[in-house]
């Protein structure tokens, strides 16, 4: 599982953070950082946050 | 019988719900019915970006998730009728659905101002229909706009307004400040004095009596004998539930479709509300059953009630506690956005800053019987990230209900 987020659309919302908080994080300033390869395990997680994401901006390829 | 669950609307509330049904376990067939002929799309960049210019139809539209790409979709098509005594839904083309389950999703739809006076300039703006329509009449040159509602989509629809360059924007509100109703007047105020330097007029305290023009409206006549010139009107003045179809079901109906702690419906367990059309108690405060218009509910109503309704279709015991969402909401207006935790409204009262200042970010804290219910921030990114780390506390926070 590839998780995929487009940057230019992501806002900050940090629903994401809230939903997947192993895969979502914000850095130090404040930017959104994500792990790209999270383990399959955590897929449910990941579908929840791209759901909550009010931009749309999460992508998750197989 | 192999029938299908029927969800009636295909917006945000239905996808989810048939997302949800998946992810919860039914594997049996689902069909969504839904008015507008487009695929399910976000809707808040309807009143900014679309508006804007800076939105297409592909990036609006939801990504389905892979497991629904079974479901039956008829687009285009309005449930009229539901029968739920023989378990069918009538739809507009004249067909009759037999239904095993039935998702009521329909949503809302924008309230119209009965006014005199002629209806061409007049817009509102719940469908992407809508926001192709108010663009291309703001994007005229010297347009003056009379906004009618100071709620988050009429402040948001005026600064997009000023921002595309129109000649004047007006809001015009009975209330006497913009927005108090769900931020209390301390933020209100604020939020007042930010849109006012930034060019938006305000007609509070009064309401709109009539329009003024022939065929097409001119002007926006106000009950304290005032006449605002309008080459285009923006209705934002709440929303009305689509229930008609549901109606001769012996339900209550009066604001939205009233449900049980787990979303049921009438007491039948083969029939869930989700989205703003459901109004639940929420066991998180006082239990008092309301509808949402939060752009989270769709999701977070469909994840609760699918669960119930797939476990009683299988037999199964969903095993849920009543549902309980923490509210969480947001407005972006000029270059500032709104981000609220909690719920604010029940804490009007007792209204404290927790950091920053009015003039600048600032984050407040709503308090009932001393407690903190919810919080909201105003300004850029920092302020937003403040809201957020007091979500857990707010989450902690034990019911309201004595």
């Amino acid at each position: 599982m590839q998780v995929v987020v487009d940057m230019n659309k992501c806002q900050d919302h940090g629903q994401c953070v809230f939903a997947a908080p192993d895969v979502f994080r914000f850095d130090d300033e404040g930017r959104l950082a994500h792990v790209a390869a999270p383990d399959e395990s955590l897929r449910a997680e990941v579908e929840e946050a791209a759901d909550v994401c009010p931009l749309q901006a999460i992508r998750i390829e197989d | 019988m192999n029938a299908p669950i029927v969800v009636a609307g295909a917006a945000m509330a239905g996808l989810r719900a048939a997302e949800q049904l998946r992810a919860a376990g039914w594997t049996g067939p689902i069909t969504l019915v839904g008015s507008e002929p487009h695929m399910p799309y976000n809707r808040p960049p309807l009143s900014k970006e679309v508006l804007a210019g800076k939105a297409s139809f592909d990036s609006l539209a939801f990504r389905p998730r892979p497991d629904v790409h079974d479901v039956r979709w008829r687009l285009g098509t309005t449930v009229v009728r539901a029968d739920l005594d023989r378990q069918v839904v009538e739809l507009d083309d004249g067909e009759t659905l037999p239904y095993r389950g039935l998702v009521v999703a329909t949503g809302m739809r924008p309230r119209r101002l009965p006014c005199p006076g002629p209806v061409p300039g007049r817009h509102t703006v719940r469908t992407l229909d809508d926001a192709r329509g108010l663009r291309e009449a703001l994007t005229r040159p010297g347009v003056r706009v009379v906004v009618v509602g100071a709620g988050f989509i009429g402040c948001e629809v005026a600064a997009t307004a000023i921002a595309l360059g129109a000649a004047e924007v007006t809001v015009v509100d009975p209330m006497p400040l913009p927005m108090a109703g769900p931020l209390g007047e301390l933020l209100a105020g604020a939020l007042l004095g930010r849109h006012e330097q930034r060019g938006i007029r305000f007609a509070l305290g009064t309401g709109v009596t009539a329009f003024h023009g022939d065929d097409r409206v001119t002007g926006v006549a106000l009950a304290d004998g005032r006449v605002l010139a309008a080459d285009v009107v923006v209705e934002s003045v709440g929303s009305a539930a689509n229930t008609e179809w549901f109606e001769g079901n012996g339900l209550d109906l009066s604001d939205g479709v009233l449900t049980d702690e787990h979303l049921r419906v009438g007491g039948r367990p083969e029939v869930i509300a989700v989205g703003d059309v459901a109004r639940f108690p929420n066991a998180r405060y006082d239990g008092v059953p309301r509808r949402v218009e939060h752009w989270s509910i769709p999701t977070d109503t469909a994840k609760h009630a699918a669960k119930v309704l797939t476990a009683h279709l299988t037999g199964t015991d969903a095993g849920l506690a009543p549902f309980a969402p923490l509210p969480t909401f947001w407005s972006d207006q000029h270059d500032f956005r709104l981000q609220s935790f909690g719920a604010p409204a029940l804490g009007k009262d007792d209204v404290r800053v927790l950091d920053g200042d009015l003039d600048g970010d600032v984050l407040v804290g709503y308090h009932h019987a001393d407690r903190l219910v919810g919080v909201v921030a105003l300004g850029g990114r920092a302020a937003a990230a403040a809201a957020a780390r007091y979500r857990a506390e707010l989450l902690k926070q034990p019911s309201l209900i004595a």
